[in-house]
């Protein structure tokens, strides 16, 4: 990698999709440097005082939201949370009107979580903020495959090769889409699991195996992650029960036994215990859900510092 | 007022013509139709040498567009639309019965008639609601719409909801030998489907609409059209499959019509991820479909299976367009750039010659529709659209007549266009930029 290359020269982080290998390896590489800082008996650096961030939530979330204010806080950055019941978006103002609005505060990122796939790249074209995508719709949540990627990496010491298989509702998760995309980047082996009512179109474009076969899914794997099942799902005919769902797809020990011994579970959570993952696996040795959550706040200090701090030599530094 | 073209080729397939000849036009017909006839003999007609350049056609007749007057003239009027009609080279357009109130009754047909008598521009059929309130539950009064001045039937913008009620539909639309045009979509495969179901819409994340929704609504109504012997005419028909039914049911006898628009036959879905995302622009329904759907249709158009070019032309306003992908409305202007990417990709590519263009934006709607033109023998009415197949022209949405510019090809840059538009016998729009149309200025 050369050195002009080990800069994140973008104004906004939308997806994966955009992001170059070198990319990907610059947010973790820092977010290494990020996760230290967690671990000080003072957690704050000053790299981003003075700099304003509005997180702007138009769809329910506790841990993607909470995660970005303790990343801002312990970088020092201005930060304001506003929620869709506080909005004006509720009032009728449009997406464009309430981030001119917004806008109209210089702020230096917005960090937009919304129902609507696209909704990010709505916003980057009308404002002069840089946008981080927290999640839009069933297109993409770019900072949770890069906390799943930095979990994997720290876990595994690499990611080119590894056996990674993904289960649940494929279709509407912008969890699977950001991760197969990142992961298919960097070399690993994405399989993609749940039933074919579950499954997108064009996995096979995406350089995805998709299976309806658990078994096959997790033989040999070095990475197991369940994604949620969504009640509603069941009501859409997707599939006829949640107690069926899990006879047929649920992760369970002795599923699980098919993995490599020293495979990791991972889920972005909400978890429904009992629906794609059973509690013992969830709790078990291999579970590694709950440092997903801790990473999940050094990945997004390093992409706040990266999008708004200096450049790549700072960080290093 | 006498008016002599001279000069220029006529295309006119109906009469088996196709040269240079010259048009004399009186009282608002075609009286005469010749190789070469002498000024001298057309007393005080007006003598317009239109030049070796240029192409004389029957009037082009769109026969789908959303002109929104009356309920939604933020849109559009039928004034503004109609004023785009002749700028896109349409004497004529048929206008979709969605407006608010709906048009399914004799009082709307006859005010949207009035207003467009009053435009001045193209004239407008108005084409009527199959159901009342096009709510899909009883049938509207279609005798009155006919005697009123409604060319055919539909509930365009939604299917005819049940297949008992399109039954009824096409016997009791037949007793008139009003078409049911079909705007084939089965909803619960549809869903909340905003793009075609496949790999561009799934990186997007965006709801997908299968190209079964289509196919299993076509299929149907062919089924019905067969039983019933009634005319069918299916809208914005866009998929392989779909095609595949017509041409069969075609082969088998049944009435059966369709239509295909610019937009299908010119981009697929792969432009919803780039140049630029999520472009609500793109946003159109039927959805733009796979680059193998799209060759299906271009070789329907060349083959004789699609029998129509209509534009499905949907303004909306900018703000409405200026929201999140799938909160934004389905559909886009098309009125001024049709002739232009139907020459630029299909007349220029080797694909249709302009004999089949002209088939199919003029000959064809006119017979389907079962309205006049389509023809310019002597003692027909005299719509007439001069072309210009070798005009290079740059689309510019910001200087459009319609009053939106809901359009994804702003910038782009086509040969072939527009030279003049003659409704009636009156000229009403010439190109400013076409030189050998301009002695139609001052008519």
């Amino acid at each position: 990698m050369t050195r002009d290359a080990a800069r994140l020269l973008r104004k906004d982080l939308l997806g994966i999709a955009d992001l170059s290998a070198a990319e990907i390896a610059l947010v973790l590489d820092t977010a290494d440097a990020m996760k230290e800082i967690g671990s000080r008996p003072i957690k704050k650096v000053p790299a981003l005082r003075g700099k304003t961030v509005i997180n702007l939530f138009c769809e329910p979330s506790t841990r993607t939201r909470t995660s970005f204010e303790v990343a801002e806080k312990r970088l020092s950055a201005d930060t304001l949370s506003i929620s869709v019941a506080t909005s004006s978006v509720v009032k009728g103002e449009t997406l464009v009107d309430t981030a001119r609005n917004l806008e109209a505060m210089s702020p230096d990122l917005i960090v937009l979580r919304h129902a609507s796939s696209g909704a990010c790249h709505l916003l980057a074209r009308v404002c002069k903020a840089g946008i981080i995508n927290a999640g839009d719709g069933t297109h993409e949540h770019p900072t949770q495959a890069l906390l799943d990627a930095f979990t994997m990496r720290e876990r595994k010491g690499r990611l080119a090769g590894l056996k990674v298989a993904i289960l649940g509702d494929l279709l509407h998760s912008r969890v699977f889409r950001s991760n197969a995309l990142l992961l298919t980047k960097v070399g690993a082996e994405v399989w993609a699991c749940g039933p074919p009512t579950l499954i997108p179109p064009g996995m096979e474009q995406m350089g995805i195996r998709a299976t309806t076969s658990v078994e096959e899914a997790v033989q040999d794997a070095d990475v197991v992650m369940m994604l949620r099942i969504q009640l509603e799902r069941m009501q859409g005919g997707f599939f006829p029960s949640l107690r069926e769902y899990f006879n047929v797809f649920g992760m369970t020990r002795a599923r699980l036994a098919r993995a490599r011994p020293d495979a990791i579970i991972m889920h972005p959570g909400p978890m429904n215990r009992g629906v794609e993952i059973a509690s013992d696996v969830a709790d078990g040795p291999g579970s590694v859900i709950l440092e997903q959550v801790a990473n999940g706040v050094a990945v997004r200090m390093a992409v706040l510092y990266l999008l708004a701090g200096g450049g790549a030599d700072e960080a290093a530094a | 007022m006498r008016l002599l073209l001279k000069g220029a080729r006529l295309v006119d397939p109906a009469s088996g013509v196709d040269g240079q000849r010259d048009i004399l036009i009186d009282g608002g017909r075609v009286v005469r139709v010749g190789v070469d006839i002498p000024a001298g003999d057309c007393g005080n007609a007006s003598v317009v040498d239109l030049g070796r350049d240029l192409v004389v056609s029957p009037g082009l007749i769109d026969m789908h567009v959303h002109l929104r007057e009356p309920g939604f003239e933020h849109k559009e009027t039928i004034a503004t639309g109609t004023g785009a009609a002749v700028a896109g080279g349409f004497t004529a357009v048929a206008c979709m019965p969605n407006t608010n109130p709906v048009n399914d009754n004799a009082a709307v047909t006859r005010f949207i008639l009035k207003q467009a008598g009053e435009a001045r521009f193209s004239r407008v059929y108005p084409i009527g609601a199959v159901t009342h309130a096009s709510a899909g539950e009883q049938l509207a009064e279609i005798a009155e719409l006919r005697a009123a001045g409604c060319v055919a039937l539909s509930d365009d913008g939604r299917p005819v909801a049940t297949a008992l009620l399109m039954r009824r539909a096409l016997e009791y639309g037949g007793m008139f030998g009003m078409t049911i045009i079909d705007h084939c979509e089965d909803r619960s495969l549809a869903g909340q489907g905003v793009a075609h179901e496949g790999y561009h819409a799934g990186q997007l994340g965006l709801r997908g609409i299968p190209a079964a929704a289509e196919d299993v609504m076509v299929d149907r109504d062919i089924v019905l059209a067969e039983a019933t012997g009634s005319s069918l005419h299916i809208a914005h028909l866009s998929t392989a499959g779909a095609l595949r039914s017509v041409r069969g049911a075609k082969a088998r006898g049944v009435r059966v019509t369709c239509e295909v628009t610019p937009h299908h036959f010119t981009l697929t879905d792969e432009r919803l991820g780039a140049p630029l995302p999520y472009d609500t622009r793109l946003k159109v329904n039927p959805p733009l479909r796979t680059a193998a759907d799209r060759e299906a249709l271009v070789s329907g158009l060349a083959d004789g299976s699609i029998d129509a070019i209509a534009t499905d032309h949907a303004p909306h306003h900018h703000d409405e367009k200026n929201v999140e992908f799938d909160l934004a409305p389905f559909g886009i202007v098309g009125l001024e750039t049709a002739v232009s990417l139907s020459f630029d990709r299909l007349v220029h590519r080797g694909t249709i010659t302009l004999r089949r263009l002209v088939e199919l934006l003029s000959v064809n709607p006119a017979r389907i529709l079962g309205v006049p033109g389509g023809r310019l023998a002597e003692g027909d009415v005299a719509d007439l659209t001069v072309l210009a197949p070798d005009l290079q022209l740059t689309v510019s949405a910001a200087v459009m007549r319609s009053l939106s510019r809901n359009t994804p090809f702003d910038g782009w840059t086509l040969r072939g266009g527009i030279a003049a538009t003659i409704v009636g016998g009156r000229v009403r729009y010439v190109n400013p930029d076409v030189p050998a149309a301009r002695g139609l200025e001052k008519e």
